[in-house]
């Protein structure tokens, strides 16, 4: 990301080699802050399109779509691919901020494969106060993918119901979720594990 | 939120507007199908009829019938603070509108020695109401706490001694609002203390981070150990790498270039 009055001049281009660069290694999600992540809703939808509806990621259309200078997210589902796209980034040399939201060691050891010394570190304390009003940790893991809580968790129970029951496989719920994530961190190959593990159990 | 149901007067889909945050999930999520609602209505009540299980894409509304609604002042801070593709007035950011420790390389907004505290109230999913806010920020400004001036919530302060907030927007509900201030690392344990003593006031669950700069060789010594002895267990973070650089040209630059063109 960049920051107004200090690298916003052309960030638009720079975030968009980002982008590029991440597409290389492999994503599972890309997005914006401003369109959203690889897959989206759509404005017109014809009623046979619920028999072939499209549930595969458009990372080229969030690339091409990216037009302001907003926070871009390049989500990876194994650590190699993340640590090159480290490395490919420290060598670009943008100049715009790059933050790993991550386990404290995989960002660790991102940093480390890149030859880089963390700068600063913003812990994530976990949930407090009235925590009764939360639901249940299958559900939370899942609405809680999308940092900016797009992803409501009603949704997600019923996807966590709907895949129990058979009615939907679970990259098919993965896909319903990801649409309403409003920034593209959310993170479609974590959410298939949740869904997954949630159908063997009750919580 | 759960803000939409079914209103049994009047068999129709209605929006609670007090719970109503504004968020537009309900518009920017869902995917649109423009079907008549009269020949919808009628299709789900002879399935309903006949027992037979309608069992649509559950993130299309056939109808489109949600619009956007044209905000006003007070009701439009639900928006700016709900939806997160509207940039914040106040700092031209999306998303809750602060940068937080994301861009520290570049601010300096949290130095060695400080502690950046980034009380989130509302989230996930609870929602907050600006006058549970406004106790928070009461309880930290009663402190002497100084609240980040590039952050929203501040932005609507009438009195940032005190922490006190805009009256007529107190009775606001959010989805979730940052409020941020910094410390030196010695009032850490101090400021948790305060912020565990506050949200017991509270009807919402809060979601706490605390953010430093790391020392040279990319190790946080300081703040780490003062979180673990509080019970914390750390593990997950967002963690700047460091790359970031001033790139913009000076301002005197970009307006001598206006001048001569």
């Amino acid at each position: 990301m960049c920051s107004r009055g200090k690298n916003d001049e052309n960030a638009v281009a720079r975030l968009r080699q980002f982008l590029e660069m991440a597409l290389q290694f492999g994503p599972v999600n890309l997005g914006d802050a401003r369109h959203g992540g690889a897959l989206r809703p759509s404005r017109s939808m014809s009623p046979l399109a619920h028999w072939r509806r499209k549930i595969k990621p458009d990372f080229r259309a969030v690339i091409e779509g990216m037009d302001t200078a907003t926070t871009a997210a390049a989500v990876f589902d194994n650590r190699p691919a993340a640590e090159d796209l480290m490395k490919a980034v420290r060598a670009a040399d943008l100049g715009l901020s790059v933050n790993i939201s991550t386990s404290i060691d995989g960002a660790e050891q991102c940093c480390h494969a890149a030859g880089l010394c963390r700068h600063s570190v913003g812990y994530s304390l976990g949930f407090e106060g009235k925590t009764g009003h939360l639901p249940n940790e299958d559900v939370l893991m899942l609405s809680t993918m999308c940092g900016h809580g797009m992803v409501s968790s009603s949704l997600a129970k019923k996807m966590i119901d709907w895949v129990k029951e058979g009615r939907r496989t679970p990259q098919q719920a993965v896909t319903y979720l990801a649409r309403f994530c409003s920034c593209g961190v959310f993170n479609p190959s974590r959410a298939v594990r949740i869904l997954e593990d949630a159908r063997k159990r009750t919580r | 939120m759960g803000a939409i149901y079914i209103d049994p007067a009047i068999h129709r889909a209605t929006v609670n507007r007090e719970e109503c945050v504004e968020c537009y999930a309900c518009f920017n999520g869902l995917s649109q199908e423009h079907l008549n609602p009269t020949l919808v209505r009628l299709m789900r009540k002879v399935l309903q009829l006949i027992r037979v299980r309608f069992d649509p894409e559950p993130d299309v509304c056939p109808t489109a019938a949600f619009e956007p609604e044209e905000l006003v002042w007070p009701r439009v801070v639900r928006r700016a603070f709900s939806d997160p593709r509207v940039p914040h007035e106040s700092t031209g950011i999306e998303g809750r509108g602060t940068e937080e420790v994301k861009t520290n390389d570049i601010t300096g907004r949290v130095n060695v020695g400080e502690v950046g505290f980034t009380i989130e109230l509302g989230r996930p999913g609870v929602g907050v109401w600006m006058r549970e806010i406004q106790h928070m920020c009461w309880r930290l400004g009663a402190a002497g706490l100084s609240f980040e001036t590039r952050n929203p919530i501040t932005s609507l302060m009438t009195d940032v001694r005190s922490g006190t907030l805009r009256e007529d927007i107190l009775g606001e509900k959010l989805m979730s609002a940052i409020v941020e201030i910094k410390v030196p690392v010695e009032r850490t344990e101090e400021i948790v203390r305060l912020v565990w003593e506050a949200e017991k006031e509270l009807d919402t669950v809060v979601a706490l981070g605390v953010g430093t700069r790391c020392g040279p060789d990319g190790e946080d010594h300081v703040l780490a150990p003062i979180l673990e002895r509080l019970g914390y267990k750390l593990e997950r973070a967002k963690t700047n790498t460091g790359l970031g650089r001033i790139t913009n040209r000076p301002t005197e630059a970009r307006s001598s270039e206006v001048v001569t063109r």
